[in-house]
């Protein structure tokens, strides 16, 4: 399993990013991080060059609904609508089902346990 | 017995006692408040000459929207501005760049040309509201905006004081806001802060913060290391130049952050103050008292609140505001309790600011100077966390100093690897979080939670291009040609930035533009990715 963690837009909040990278890499997971500011076609570029299960966005400036949607519609533009998409941030309760809809696998708003976001990786193969 | 210790990992006993004081100087390391060294605060009779200032962090949408809120704030008693701007502006692109789609008026506001700054500071008098400014690769054009504004409403420039971020090394450590290589970032810092001693010498051109890094996930003692480092690297810079130090540091300020755990934010804060002291007149030679205050902004620490049962938070704010009072707090904002879901709605702005006024008027905290001070344990943890700074600024020393670990990506590392550990201690209980980790009681969805969620109006982005397309279309392209030019060729070359720069602003060229032409001389950062 391999996975990128991407930091799309021009967000600069990195925590959670890193975070997560630290996590998945002590859970076995090989892992990517692109560093910031990667625009949607960069990170699915990444992701179709480096042949990754899942990409996890982390975006914390409420433009998480654009992001996620370009991200997705690159990938299967790309052939690559396989590869899972899930969207960690500051996420209002309202966008978590729009942000399924539009096809992330997982959603993890503000606050959701490590482990819970690690398990949720894991599954998503 | 329960084990107990500072986030700084520091141990702390379970009773103090004189024996704890030992090898504290009573006169050389505690000394008077508005004494050197300082640590018990900048000012002789602190609060009850003056109390904090009020600040809360606002800005979104246009410029229109801004300036409203900013005068209903106003209105409620708040006595000073500190603007948001949108990432965009942060990072020097216009409204109608397609980099910007989605982000326009979403964070703070959007700033394009001087137009948009005359609008967000109509009606507000620059010669007597102190406004700062959260600005940092773009502060030489945003803080030159402001100065155009000021200049347009007749201010007399020594009435004019502004506190621009302008600290770039934190933004390559946390925040991520950068946009020019290391070295020309830190060249248009010190344009800056020379402009300023020159032209506006009641301004702070620089804001030096801790506040980020600790938010990004390191220690307190970090925190304050990092912090020091950083101050340190800014003066020595100037002096390199050949100011005189005593010539701008009265005027380098501080910005660091604050959590409820009250007893080690306030031992950071005085140990801070005297390590600060100590290195300006020891290290730098300063002479002038006022060169070796440090002068803070505490803001408290959003990522201390949580979105379980989010009115918790108020709750936390006051704790924060009583340890940032009993810290020496210049200036405090605080975090809104629904910030982990949204912008902040006007009535949490408002709960925010109610904070502050009930620790100061009913809590009895500013009724004296430094009330903790001769406190077995809080002298005692004071000198801990000076001897753990000076440890951790040993370590920043061996990573090549600040400027040298910034590039390599060392000390962004170890703050990432902290973030990491204290999250690891939040899962285990270590560091106890009610809601979240101990009384854990039903959770109600998130969905429940009775939060206003701000609503982003996508109508800000297309009114803010179609007022850029405007002001494209009507001003003297050939001025703004000709100012750019200039501006380009003194990037290239060694002078001072602002004079070149107060020129474009001063004929609409737009913020994109003057961007864009220093970045033809300087290129662009490369983010050093690496993890511990």
């Amino acid at each position: 399993m391999k996975v990128l963690v991407a930091k799309p837009g021009l967000d600069g909040h990195d925590r959670g990013a890193k975070v997560v990278v630290q996590a998945l890499r002590d859970a076995g997971v090989e892992v990517l991080y692109t560093g910031l500011k990667r625009t949607p076609d960069e990170i699915v570029h990444e992701a179709v060059q480096e042949d990754v299960d899942v990409i996890g966005l982390s975006i914390l400036s409420g433009a998480h609904l654009l992001l996620a949607r370009r991200v997705l519609d690159g990938l299967r533009a790309q052939g690559a609508g396989d590869i899972t998409v899930v969207v960690g941030g500051i996420i209002p309760p309202r966008d978590v089902a729009e942000l399924q809809q539009l096809g992330v696998r997982h959603v993890f708003p503000m606050g959701t346990p490590l482990d819970d976001i690690v398990k949720a990786f894991k599954e998503s193969l | 017995m329960r084990d107990a210790r500072l986030h700084a990992g520091i141990p702390i006993k379970p009773v103090y006692g004189p024996e704890d004081l030992a090898g504290i100087d009573a006169d050389g390391d505690i000394g008077r408040p508005g004494e050197y060294p300082f640590t018990r605060g900048i000012h002789k009779h602190m609060y009850r000459d003056r109390l904090w200032t009020m600040r809360q962090y606002i800005g979104f949408g246009t410029p229109a929207e801004t300036n409203a809120r900013f005068k209903y704030l106003m209105a409620h008693g708040q006595d000073a501005l500190n603007v948001a701007f949108d990432l965009p502006t942060q990072l020097g692109l216009d409204s109608d760049d397609p980099r910007a789609e989605g982000e326009v008026g979403r964070v703070g506001m959007a700033i394009d040309t001087l137009a948009d700054m005359e609008e967000a500071f109509a009606g507000i008098p620059l010669d007597r509201v102190s406004v700062s400014l959260t600005i940092n690769s773009m502060a030489a054009p945003i803080t030159a905006m402001f100065f155009a504004v000021a200049e347009q409403q007749g201010a007399a420039r020594d009435r004019v004081v502004t506190t621009p971020q302008n600290d770039i090394l934190k933004e390559f450590v946390a925040r991520g806001t950068w946009v020019y290589p290391v070295e020309p970032s830190l060249r248009l810092v010190g344009d800056l802060i020379e402009y300023s001693a020159t032209h506006y010498p009641r301004s702070n051109p620089v804001s030096v913060c801790g506040y980020h890094i600790r938010e990004a996930g390191c220690t307190t003692a970090q925190e304050m290391a990092y912090g020091l480092a950083i101050a340190a690297a800014y003066v020595d810079m100037m002096v390199r130049r050949g100011m005189d130090v005593d010539d701008f540091a009265p005027r380098v300020s501080f910005n660091f952050t604050c959590w409820g755990k009250i007893f080690e934010e306030v031992a950071k804060f005085r140990a801070g103050r005297r390590l600060y002291a100590r290195m300006l007149r020891e290290r730098f030679g300063a002479k002038n008292p006022k060169s070796c205050m440090f002068r803070s902004l505490i803001g408290g620490g959003g990522s201390s609140f949580v979105p379980e049962e989010p009115e918790n938070n108020i709750v936390r704010g006051a704790y924060i505001a009583l340890a940032a009072a009993l810290s020496g707090a210049q200036t405090m904002a605080l975090p809104t309790y629904d910030e982990a879901y949204t912008i902040p709605s006007a009535k949490a702005q408002l709960i925010a600011l109610r904070t502050m006024q009930i620790c100061a008027e009913e809590s009895g905290a500013t009724d004296t100077v430094d009330p903790l001070a001769g406190s077995y344990y809080v002298e005692a943890i004071t000198a801990a966390m000076e001897q753990k700074i000076v440890e951790e600024m040993a370590e920043v020393d061996r990573m090549g100093g600040i400027v040298e670990a910034v590039k390599t990506g060392a000390i962004q590392a170890e703050v990432a690897r902290q973030a990491y550990l204290f999250e690891q201690k939040l899962a285990s209980g270590e560091i106890p979080k009610v809601g979240v980790n101990c009384y854990v009681g039903d959770r109600r969805a998130a969905a429940d939670q009775d939060v206003e969620l701000y609503s982003f109006d996508p109508k800000v982005a297309a009114a803010q291009v179609a007022k850029l397309a405007k002001i494209r279309r009507e001003r003297d392209s050939g001025a703004v040609d000709a100012s750019l030019a200039r501006l380009r060729d003194a990037a290239r070359g060694s002078e001072n930035l602002l004079p070149a720069i107060m020129d474009a602003v001063r004929a609409y060229a737009t913020l994109g533009e003057i961007a864009r032409a220093m970045k033809d001389a300087f290129g662009e950062h490369k983010e050093p990715v690496k993890f511990a």
